[in-house]
């Protein structure tokens, strides 16, 4: 039932992609992100499409859980598509009844509607292939500089890693409660908005309840175990760079500057 | 009046990456007015079972059987089958929710449709059943201590007036005292009502002492099924697989072994304690 929710949705085999460093997978999906704004031709789109086929290959995840993150942002992509390709003026390319669509509009949709998929793919792959507590330290680690300006950089990925620790915890909790409730008669398919609402109370406020004594819970084995913060901490499994990471970074800058070439050549 | 698995199969997570078989070929019946143990290791699928037996969980494949009729079928109206079949769960208390202890356990038996005065009455009914303090009636339930919350929990349970009980863990925390108390309370209630049963625990000890018949859970299967001293004298069979035997158990079988004409069987203290005598009384 609700355990089929997955969030963070790592994917567990074991790649090249799996196995790189967190921070070279933020920058490498950084760099992704820009290059695709950057493209706005078909060779850079082209580019982009041999880049993506080859780390998805590479990261042994199926191409239909890629595709999955996609329903979610379907109906986004339409009005998104349809704005453009009417909205847009410029020279008509076709008249429909009283609307005109422009070469302009079709370009300017076509573009959208590339780039946002391509968006949530290339993302998801990130997401797909590092674990959450890896994405945080990977996080941690990248954005320490920002230390010297007073940004509390270890407290925002701790609090990260605990808000996503317990998301699975939650949601077996709420698993648990409804069906204890409607163990006791509880009907959470009730039509009606009062009555929908209604029928939450006995879910809601045990959850509450739940969620409270456990981040109690927590605060109290970690000062037992003297956390004081970030300052001096040291890591389980402290990231380092290996050959591979420097492979990695070295194809990222050639995709990234490859993709400025394209820009400039068309 | 029985509950029957008929080949009943169930896998999490069918079709992601994570996919579990929790139950695999499960045949059961459950005959009217029997008091249940069911034992089995973390993960052994015992909770998984129970969960089915009043149509919480769905089965991948199999059929259940409720008083000869086939809770899958499309009209059956499983809402009625949650009432008949009524399910304690792990940590209970977890689940209160309302401003007072009186108004959660009428809960359920208001779900059941029923106007307020009866469902007054069944809630009285049910606290009284459980032994739960008058004083605290109208306590918050977030007030009480762990052994009186769980009372409160499990009343609210009793208050539908089920006709087979399942209580998953009912001693899970709870201390000593506490655990003879509700186990003492379990046993009251099936001995004065009839009703039937069933004991999800993973202690011996816990079950060897209340239960008529014990199930043996492993890997999703029963492994064993019979009276007490029948599935006890698996003893090493039992360590094998994680679980232990009771003490007696143990203490019996070393005496035999040495020679002395006991029971090795004998499964209480009780019992045991009546064997030693039996044998070193006579000297």
């Amino acid at each position: 039932m609700l355990k089929d929710i997955t969030l963070g949705q790592y994917y567990p085999v074991d790649s090249v992609v799996h196995r790189l460093d967190p921070r070279v997978k933020l920058f490498g999906t950084l760099m992704y992100v820009i290059c695709l704004f950057v493209a706005d031709h078909v060779a850079g789109f082209a580019l982009m499409t041999v880049v993506l086929a080859t780390v998805i290959f590479l990261s042994k995840v199926p191409f239909s859980y890629m595709v999955r993150g996609l329903k979610a942002i379907v109906l986004l992509l339409v009005i998104a598509g349809a704005f453009n390709l009417f909205l847009t003026p410029g020279e008509a390319a076709f008249t429909l009844w009283k609307i005109s669509v422009s070469w302009a509009g079709i370009k300017s949709a076509l573009l959208m509607v590339f780039r946002m998929t391509y968006l949530i793919i290339g993302t998801s792959i990130m997401t797909l292939t590092t674990t959450p507590n890896q994405l945080t330290d990977g996080l941690e680690k990248s954005l320490r500089l920002l230390n010297y300006i007073h940004v509390p950089v270890h407290e925002i990925a701790m609090m990260m890693s605990i808000a996503l620790r317990f998301i699975p915890i939650l949601i077996e909790e709420t698993d648990k409660i409804m069906k204890a409730q409607m163990a006791r008669g509880a009907d959470f398919e009730k039509k009606g908005l009062v009555n929908k609402a209604k029928a939450m109370v006995p879910l809601l406020v045990p959850l509450f309840v739940s969620a409270f004594r456990r981040a109690n819970d927590l605060a109290l084995a970690m000062e037992a175990r003297c956390y004081h913060g970030g300052e001096g901490r040291t890591k389980m499994k402290p990231l380092h760079y290996r050959r591979i990471d420097a492979v990695a970074y070295v194809a990222i800058l050639f995709v990234f500057a490859a993709s400025i070439a394209v820009a400039i050549l068309y | 009046m029985s509950l029957i698995l008929d080949h009943v199969s169930y896998t999490y997570s069918v079709g992601s990456g994570y996919e579990v078989k929790a139950l695999n070929d499960v045949n059961l019946k459950i005959e009217d007015g029997e008091f249940i143990g069911i034992i089995g290791h973390t993960g052994s699928g015992k909770s998984t079972l129970v969960q089915h037996l009043n149509g919480l969980i769905q089965a991948t494949s199999g059929t259940i059987y409720y008083n000869g009729a086939d809770i899958y079928d499309k009209d059956y109206d499983r809402k009625e089958l949650r009432t008949q079949v009524g399910m304690v769960f792990q940590y209970p208390e977890h689940q209160l929710f309302e401003t007072t202890v009186f108004e959660d356990v009428k809960y359920g038996p208001k779900n059941q449709g029923l106007d307020d005065k009866q469902a007054t009455l069944r809630a009285f009914e049910a606290l009284q059943k459980v032994k739960f303090p008058e004083e605290n009636y109208d306590a918050s339930p977030f007030e009480l201590s762990g052994g009186q919350k769980r009372r409160a929990a499990i009343a609210g349970v009793i208050a539908m007036k089920p006709a087979v009980l399942i209580l998953d863990e009912p001693t899970a925390g709870l201390d000593p005292k506490g655990r003879d108390e509700i186990l003492g309370l379990i046993r009251e209630m099936h001995d004065k009502s009839g009703i039937t049963i069933i004991l999800v625990s993973h202690s011996m000890e816990d079950v060897a002492n209340y239960v008529d018949r014990i199930i043996v859970m492993e890997k999703g299967a029963p492994l064993f099924d019979g009276a007490p001293r029948e599935v006890f004298a698996n003893y090493k069979k039992l360590e094998e697989i994680g679980l232990a035997a009771p003490q007696v158990t143990y203490l019996m079988h070393d005496l035999y072994d040495q020679g002395y004409p006991v029971d090795p069987q004998a499964t209480t203290v009780e019992e045991a304690k009546q064997e030693i005598l039996r044998v070193f009384g006579n000297r």
